[in-house]
């Protein structure tokens, strides 16, 4: 089943202002549910906008917008029930935090759902947990944290909405490689256990490919490709083409294809590649 | 989106008017000012729009902005409407008279008129200051403007440095509400509904962080500024001196022959003048 549906989606900045911009041209898309999609492409490509028609903060210039089947510009849809639907966490999201305390913060959220506190409280502790906030973090100002911690709590606080589908804008940028790998295996790890659908922004490629099963490359407003992460790479010319970035190991394969030796053009991984490797050498050529 | 705010904003160019020198368009802007107070007929009005949407036209800023910046004083000059038609009291019969103490006279209508146009020209005309010169140059020409009050010790140029700052730093602080809003929309913050005191509630949300970030910025900014030696406006010279020419001066000219038609035009044409505005 198709849970988000985009229809032709066009999105303008400032219509009617000399600063007037395209950021989403004509976009087509389905996710299903459960699949753990990677947004990739270049600062500017329109990841952030795109992803912001999912729940509703931006109102697609053109286009329809369909969300487990729902119109969600209709008259009948409450655009609030959307929201906790799709949960958005921001780029920086460690901006957004407000309240005195780390568990006040996460129980925003659950809190403007109109749940009980006692599911307010389960939801607070299951999201904290996820993250890998402790809780003898739950009571200190989130404000006293560090940065990753900052941006695990402000994670947990979409994540306390048990939204559906969890759509997460550049979760690991600014963050130390600790804090990068900390944030994304739970999310990872979020995503095995409960079978979220995950919409995943990353400049990184190393990321996407690590954890998404499916990549989405946007390429100036458009969705440059929609595919098994396989049948991406597969296409890597194309992505170098338009000046993205490859995995390291990918730029190591397709130079030693260059000098003749050809692995596969579906090598994005080390332990793949240290496999083809071996069954190179297996068959007895050189290297 | 409180991005589509245009008032204040800058639009570079490189028209004759994004060309002349900022302070001798500061003295314009007053001028106008002066010019628009002056006018107490439709024609002297209708000589200082043509001659407004003739500057406009020169600069190059699109017509559609000017109606964007006419929006958030929408209320305003409803209210001068209403107050001028109901309270205006003419000298002939009243047009209208609900239960004698409801009354329009035909003076009251072409008071209001008059009234809301002027004040759409004179914000039209205003906007048109800081669409075409840029903060830095707007804030030179008021630091140079002032400088005579630095003999009485007025903090002439820390005046001038706090508005370039604030000027500066205006869209980002908007740039940066947009994404608090949104963030905290994400997580189902109802920012719109409900009455005053709920909805002053739902804004902390957002006023927290905003304000969080702002000292943070504040702070790095001065301590950025500190790295490179600033120490106030003492001996400092500038990268890029105001010049003024023959454009300058010819434009002043221009300003000062309208306002004098205006002058003659309220003399000389005073059948057509609105009572109750007397210039
Ligand atoms: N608030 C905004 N106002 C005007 N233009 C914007 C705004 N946000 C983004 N844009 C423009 O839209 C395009 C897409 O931006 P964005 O969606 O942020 O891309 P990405 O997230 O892929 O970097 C860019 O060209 C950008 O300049
Ligand atoms: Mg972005």
């Amino acid at each position: 089943m198709n849970i988000i549906e985009l229809k032709n989606i066009t999105y303008k900045y400032s219509v009617g202002t000399p600063f007037e911009a395209v950021a989403v041209d004509n976009v087509t898309l389905t996710v299903e549910k459960g699949e753990f999609c990677g947004i990739i492409g270049h600062t500017g490509s329109g990841k952030s906008t795109l992803i912001q028609h999912l729940n509703g903060l931006v109102k697609p210039t053109l286009g329809e917008v369909y969300i487990d089947g729902q119109n969600i510009w209709s008259k009948d849809t409450d655009i609030r029930e959307i929201r906790f639907k799709a949960g958005l966490v921001f780029q920086y999201s460690e901006h957004q935090l407000f309240e005195e305390s780390v568990y006040k913060d996460i129980a925003y959220g659950p809190k403007n759902m109109g749940l009980s506190e006692e599911e307010t409280d389960k939801r607070v502790h299951y999201a904290a947990q996820s993250m890998g906030i402790g809780d003898e973090l739950l009571e200190r100002s989130p404000f006293d944290l560090s940065g990753g911690q900052k941006r695990r709590v402000a994670l947990a606080g979409v994540i306390a909405m048990e939204p559906e589908i969890l759509i997460l804008d550049e979760p690991a940028a600014g963050l130390d490689p600790i804090g990068r790998e900390s944030v994304l295996s739970r999310i990872s790890d979020y995503h095995k256990k409960n079978g979220t659908t995950i919409l995943l922004v990353s400049h990184s490629m190393e990321d996407i490919v690590k954890y998404a099963e499916k990549v989405l490359v946007m390429n100036k407003g458009k969705v440059f490709c929609h595919a098994p992460t396989d049948e991406v790479f597969a296409r890597q010319d194309e992505i170098v083409g338009i000046g993205l970035d490859v995995p390291q190991i990918t730029k190591v394969t397709m130079k030693l294809k260059e000098k003749g030796i050809d692995l596969g053009s579906d090598i994005y991984t080390v332990e793949r590649a240290k496999e083809r490797i071996l069954q190179y050498k297996a068959k007895g050529s050189i290297c | 989106m409180l991005k589509d705010i245009t008032i204040g904003q800058f639009f570079p160019g490189n028209s004759l008017i994004h060309r002349l020198d900022s302070r001798f368009k500061i003295i314009m802007d007053i001028a106008y000012v002066v010019m628009l107070f002056l006018t107490s007929n439709y024609i002297g009005l209708a000589a200082a729009g043509l001659f407004m949407i003739l500057i406009y036209v020169m600069s190059g800023v699109g017509l559609g902005l000017v109606f964007k910046s006419l929006r958030p004083i929408m209320p305003l000059i409803a209210i001068t409407c209403i107050l001028n038609l109901f309270f205006i009291k003419g000298d002939g019969e009243p047009l209208v008279n609900l239960w004698g103490f409801i009354t329009i006279y035909t003076e009251g209508i072409t008071t209001s008129v008059f009234m809301a146009v002027r004040i759409m020209f004179l914000i039209i005309g205003m906007s048109l200051l800081t669409y075409t010169t840029s903060p830095i140059a707007l804030t030179d020409a008021i630091e140079r403007l002032l400088s005579p009050l630095k003999k009485l010790h007025f903090p002439v140029h820390e005046l001038a440095m706090m508005m370039t700052i604030a000027l500066r730093f205006i869209p980002t602080l908007i740039e940066e509400t947009d994404k608090i809003m949104a963030a905290q929309k994400a997580r189902g913050a109802n920012l719109d509904t409900g009455g005053l005191i709920k909805k002053a509630k739902a804004l902390i949300p957002v006023l927290i962080p905003l304000f969080v970030s702002a000292f943070k910025r504040a702070n790095e900014l001065a301590l950025a500024m500190e790295c490179r030696c600033y120490r106030g406006g003492e001996g400092r010279t500038r990268m890029k001196q105001l010049h003024s020419g023959a454009k300058d001066y010819i434009a002043l000219l221009i300003m000062a022959l309208m306002i004098a038609e205006l002058v003659l035009l309220n003399i000389y044409v005073p059948y057509l003048g609105i009572p109750y505005i007397t210039p």
